[in-house]
């Protein structure tokens, strides 16, 4: 069979950001660049062998959206609604006056509420099942995320949740290009959320030895790349894109920040949680977002990695880069300052990655100072360095072995 | 007005986030945006607050705050010092 390829990019328009490094695209990206990490003690986990987190400075839901509003939405939507709008605000749409029928809503989310579910679990064991909120259920599932942007902007076209644990974000940017590119919408509003940062889901990760135990050097904990590096810190965060055909960007006079040029996909079929070692899962992942973009390997010039800070993912990443991509690449890992936040990674490391190639300016990784001798890649450490960037990817890769890469380019 | 008045009042604002000022014993749980599910959750919380139950029959039947109030008081709602 003869697959005729599309390899139109689309215009990314529009950013919202809510993560550990700040409220916000400006301040989130204003630490990002000074390389401060945002570990610190969680007193929320208190109890749990793990208790540090990063956590989004400051957010106050009732402030933000209303104490009417917020109290009926779990966290992970309450982020996502603030990073909307800002993204919204910043694509200079206005959801009173467009079409809303041609609006997409596709974001990516590993673990819903998980805030509720723990705390009405705790209601119903110590009071009994008829002392269980109503409100459940509607602020636990994971697709109702898309479904509050949806009720918040009128936005009435495909509206979906993806989920692929670490990816979910990534895969979410790829599934949306992929309806603008059908032409199932005109617009959509795309990215990722997560604010699973309770004691249960950080005690799960923790008896995987999935996280750091620098417990008490919480700022020293995330450190991608690096020789002293045992594990991930767990993050809650929210990112949001909107995105245009590039045509209709024009036609309506919007900026265009950069293009998303492309996505690709794949599974390692390996290990529930381990990498596959020889990276061949990445690999077809990575080689899939180049060929959907239509460049070389060679041509890449920067990676956002997946560089969790966990031993096994950041060498095997190191390794899938030096491999496909040859020497040129600069590398970074932006969780040295924000931790991993899951479900929403993908979602805020797309939008990390746009800045870095609208300012030609590439973020260094957190606390690397010692680079492993096993990743033989070159890392941005210490201070951002300039760089004009042709072609930059961002690798997602999830447990589950689900992993998904997009491609950015210039306007 | 009478104290479960003044409680329900409390929970609504406390609870549900309704502004003070639009509560008032006309009002009506459709005028302070609560739907079914806000009325679920203020039987339980009034069941908590003030030891009565309010059966989902019942629930279905109530317009505004004064029929809220006069079904808890039928019922022996006590509140405060209990």
């Amino acid at each position: 069979m003869t697959v005729t390829r599309n390899h139109d990019p689309v215009a990314v328009t529009g950013l919202g950001l809510v993560t550990p490094a700040g409220i916000g695209v400006d301040a989130s990206w204003a630490q990002i660049l000074s390389g401060e990490s945002a570990a610190a003690k969680d007193p929320n986990l208190e109890g749990v062998s793990v208790d540090i987190s990063c956590r989004v400075p400051g957010f106050d839901a009732t402030e933000l959206l209303g104490r009417k509003h917020a109290r009926r939405l779990d966290r992970f939507v309450q982020l996502a609604i603030v990073a909307a709008r800002e993204a919204l605000a910043d694509a200079s749409l206005d959801s009173q006056t467009w079409d809303g029928t041609r609006v997409g809503v596709v974001i990516g989310c590993g673990m819903g509420g998980a805030a509720t579910w723990e705390e009405q679990h705790r209601r119903m064991l110590e009071h009994g099942p008829d002392r269980v909120s109503a409100m459940l259920i509607p602020m636990l599932v994971p697709n109702m995320v898309a479904g509050q942007l949806a009720m918040e902007f009128g936005a009435k076209g495909p509206n979906l949740v993806t989920a692929t644990a670490c990816a979910s974000g990534a895969t979410a940017i790829g599934v949306a290009r992929d309806l603008l590119r059908g032409g199932a919408c005109d617009i959509v509003l795309t990215g990722g959320t997560e604010a699973g940062l309770t004691p249960l889901s950080i005690a799960g990760f923790a008896q995987m030895g999935a996280l750091s135990h620098r417990v008490d050097d919480p700022a020293s904990a995330s450190r991608p790349f690096d020789s002293g590096r045992d594990g991930f810190v767990a993050a809650e965060a929210a990112g949001v894109l909107v995105m245009e055909r590039p045509e209709d960007a024009a036609a309506r006079g919007a900026r265009t920040r950069a293009h998303l040029a492309g996505y690709g996909a794949s599974a390692d079929a390996f290990h529930a949680t381990a990498p596959d070692p020889e990276g061949a899962g990445a690999e077809a992942a990575i080689r899939a977002a180049l060929a959907d973009a239509d460049v070389a390997p060679s041509e890449v010039t920067h990676v956002n990695a997946h560089g969790t800070s966990t031993p096994l993912n950041d060498v095997s990443e190191a390794r899938t880069i030096k491999r496909v991509l040859g020497d040129q690449a600069v590398v970074t890992s932006t969780k040295g300052v924000t931790g991993h936040s899951l479900g929403a990674a993908g979602a805020i490391e797309a939008a990390f990655s746009v800045l870095t190639v609208e300012q030609g300016l590439i973020p260094p990784t957190a606390n690397l100072e010692s680079q492993d001798p096993e990743i033989e890649i070159d890392v941005v450490a210490k201070a951002p360095r300039e760089a004009k960037i042709e072609v930059a990817i961002s690798n997602s890769f999830g447990f589950g072995g689900q992993n998904a890469v997009l491609v950015v380019t210039p306007a | 007005m009478s104290a479960v008045y003044d409680k329900v009042a409390e929970l609504l604002s406390d609870k549900f986030g309704v502004p003070s000022e639009e509560i008032s014993p006309e009002a009506t749980f459709e005028d302070l945006d609560l739907d079914s599910l806000d009325l679920v959750e203020f039987a339980l919380a009034a069941e908590e607050e003030m030891g009565v139950r309010i059966s989902d029959e019942e629930a279905e039947q109530l317009k505004t705050l004064q029929d809220t109030v006069t079904l808890l008081e039928s019922k022996g709602a006590k509140v405060g010092g209990s």
